[in-house]
């Protein structure tokens, strides 16, 4: 018999709640604020961090990547007294790397030379990749055209290259493209097939592969270009040997990234006397963007959230005058027999509807928002479901929690007194 | 839940014993009721009559379950409700009373419907039940083309009549009315109080407090209350229905 159907509540409160119009709505206009620009920092953060984790995920969650780079000391020192710098990684690193880990399921070696590349009037200064079949697999991009290459390539040192798209449209325009010959260096090469390139916009995490680039068998590359590299800087003529620039290695297993490339690393310091090389480990660094998001997100969200708090404050404020203005409206209620439960319930009520209805408004805004910025500030913006009812389920909480004070506060009123209030 | 008592067998329906009520204003300690003993019987229609001061609005607001005595005993249809809490003071409210107050007491922004129906709701009867209900209540009060009007569009009789027909909403075991004629001119004060009469005759206990004695003349009985003590009881000694003080 007591109980009283929510939804008798509901309209009820909703029929008090439009008697004042305008203080109804701009007590929600608070909580409309507060939830909008929670939606909309969540959106703007959320679209932020989207474009860093995509580049990440382009270097594959699973891959370690290895690189030669010029220790510190030999940068120093070989331009006045070393004619040859040595650095970097090696063949035998690579062997090493496929005879010591049973977790890793591809490991590639890459050797990268910068040759200038011709086709009759058509040049290209080309990134020349001297790998194995495997990059392919490791880094797969679409294969337009013809085939990439094969162990056959390998023990043969074939003259072939697989180009990029982006090659092909600069040398190949108009020619036959498939099997054509063309220069690199001193040398030619036969096109065998044509893979997509991806084209990225740089940022601050670098894929493996680049536009410029031309595929040929890791033994052709050695035996053709050699180890030994000329630079021409600042007037002083630089040879370095380098035996190969990179190593990328695919583990088995997600969960082995990281004891894998702690492993490397323990082996490389073994036999490396200088650290010449680095370790990337795009899993990591995902990791931590996506830690770096976490925080850039809940300080983003804390913000506007503040603006959210002060919507509820708003409400306790209108709430709490409305029990003073109606305190014979509640002497009256309880003198009827309404129990002191009823009357919170009832003010409660009237708190969450304006909160929740505040809230669902808000979110309306909290959408347009961000949809303006794509549209007019070109910036990447993502509405999540968490964002979307996060701030919704807080802004019903701070109904609940604002307007249980001014509830308790009505409850706690006497009938006598509240009869004879004028 | 408030369990509904048993009205048969039952003549009486308030009765206080040994009644004190002490508030304590700052350091001082003021009697308002000072030993009360009577009981009202079911069926009759009382008024309760004194000056400002004398108690007797303390008296109204203790039967009417609103306040608690200090020491004493009340009893509501029999059962001792001294120690109740406030929600079963709450449910005895709802389910056994009803007020008429002086200035009406309807809640503004309701209509003169959801007004009648505003115990029904309280009850959790469903809405066309209780709308059945207001519809009958009004027509025993003349208000049954006024339903969807707002207080503030009614005359003060009119505005009472709505209150009478929610006092009765429950079919309550007794009617408290706190000067219900106290805002009204004479004419429509008479029309209020032959309307009460009305239902006193058709069965309904009535407690009504007035310092009016034209007022008062509508009642069986009268009880004249001076410093929280009751001086004198007027009983008009028919059908045997009404208990003198014990």
């Amino acid at each position: 018999m007591r109980q009283i159907k929510l939804f008798r509540e509901l309209a009820s409160g909703i029929q008090t709640l439009m008697l004042h119009k305008l203080r109804s709505f701009l007590t929600m206009l608070g909580v409309v604020f507060g939830v909008g620009s929670v939606v909309a920092m969540l959106a703007v953060g959320e679209g932020a961090s989207m474009d860093a984790l995509e580049q990440i995920k382009k270097l594959g969650s699973n891959n370690i990547i290895i690189s030669s780079v010029k220790s510190l000391e030999e940068e120093s020192t070989s331009t006045t007294r070393s004619f040859l710098s040595i650095y970097g990684l090696t063949y035998q690193d690579h062997e090493r790397i496929e005879e010591s880990f049973s977790t890793i399921k591809k490991n590639v070696p890459v050797k990268l030379v910068r040759k200038e590349s011709r086709l009759g009037q058509n040049s290209l200064e080309l990134r020349v990749v001297g790998t194995s079949r495997q990059w392919f697999e490791v880094i797969p991009r679409e294969l337009l055209g013809g085939r990439i290459l094969n162990q056959a390539d390998m023990d043969k040192q074939s003259a072939v290259v697989v180009l990029t798209e982006f090659g092909a449209r600069k040398l190949l325009a108009g020619s036959n493209t498939i099997g054509q010959t063309i220069r690199i260096g001193g040398d030619s090469f036969e096109v065998v097939g044509i893979i997509k390139s991806e084209t990225s916009q740089g940022g601050a995490m670098q894929i493996p592969d680049k536009e410029i680039d031309a595929y040929v068998p890791i033994t052709t590359a050695r035996s053709y270009f050699g180890d030994i590299t000329m630079k021409i800087s600042s007037g002083s003529r630089l040879r370095e040997k380098v035996e190969l620039h990179q190593i990328i290695v695919q583990v088995n297993n997600i969960a082995n990234v990281e004891p894998t490339a702690d492993a490397i690393e323990r082996m490389m310091t073994l036999f490396h006397k200088k650290k010449d090389y680095q370790i990337n480990v795009p899993l990591a660094l995902l990791k931590q963007a996506e830690a770096t998001k976490r925080t850039f997100n809940i300080v983003l969200g804390s913000i506007a959230g503040i603006s959210l708090l002060v919507g509820g404050i708003g409400i306790m404020n209108i709430m709490l005058a409305s029990v003073t203005e109606r305190i014979r409206e509640i002497g009256i209620r309880r003198a009827i027999g309404a129990r002191r439960s009823q009357i919170i319930t009832q003010f409660l009520i009237e708190a969450v509807v304006l909160s929740t209805i505040g809230g669902f408004i808000g979110i309306a805004l909290g959408i347009t928002i961000p949809w303006l910025i794509t549209l007019f500030a070109k910036m990447p913006t993502v509405i999540t479901p968490t964002g979307l009812l996060l701030p919704l389920t807080v802004s019903i909480g701070i109904g609940i929690i604002f307007g249980l004070y001014p509830a308790a506060r009505a409850a706690r009123v006497d009938p006598i007194i509240a009869l004879r209030h004028e | 839940m408030e369990t509904i008592l048993p009205h048969t067998g039952q003549d009486i329906v308030v009765k206080l014993e040994n009644a004190h009520k002490i508030y304590t204003m700052g350091s001082q300690k003021v009697s308002a009721l000072g030993g009360i003993n009577i009981s009202f019987s079911r069926g009759s229609f009382w008024a309760i009559m004194g000056f400002s001061g004398s108690g007797k609005s303390t008296m109204m607001n203790i039967i009417g379950c609103l306040d608690r005595l200090t020491t004493g005993r009340y009893l509501f249809n029999g059962k001792d409700i001294s120690g109740h809490g406030d929600d079963a003071l709450s449910d005895i409210r709802l389910n056994h009373l009803g007020f008429i107050f002086q200035s009406f007491n309807l809640i503004p922004q309701l209509t003169v419907q959801q007004n009648i129906e505003l115990p029904l709701y309280y009850l959790g009867w469903d809405a066309a039940k209780s709308a059945a209900h207001a519809h009958g209540l009004a027509a025993m009060v003349s208000l049954e083309d006024r339903l969807n009007h707002r207080p503030t569009e009614l005359s003060g009789g009119q505005m009472q009549r709505v209150a009478i027909a929610r006092a009765l909403a429950t079919n309550p075991d007794l009617i408290l009315a706190d000067e219900p004629t106290g805002n009204l001119d004479s004419k429509t004060s008479r029309q209020i109080m032959e309307l009460l009469t009305s239902f006193h005759n058709a069965g309904k206990t009535i407690i009504m407090v007035t310092h009016e004695s034209h007022i008062a003349e509508y009642a069986q009985n009268r009880i004249y209350m001076k410093d929280g003590l009751i001086e004198q009881i007027e009983e008009k000694q028919f059908e045997g229905k009404n208990h003198a003080p014990n």
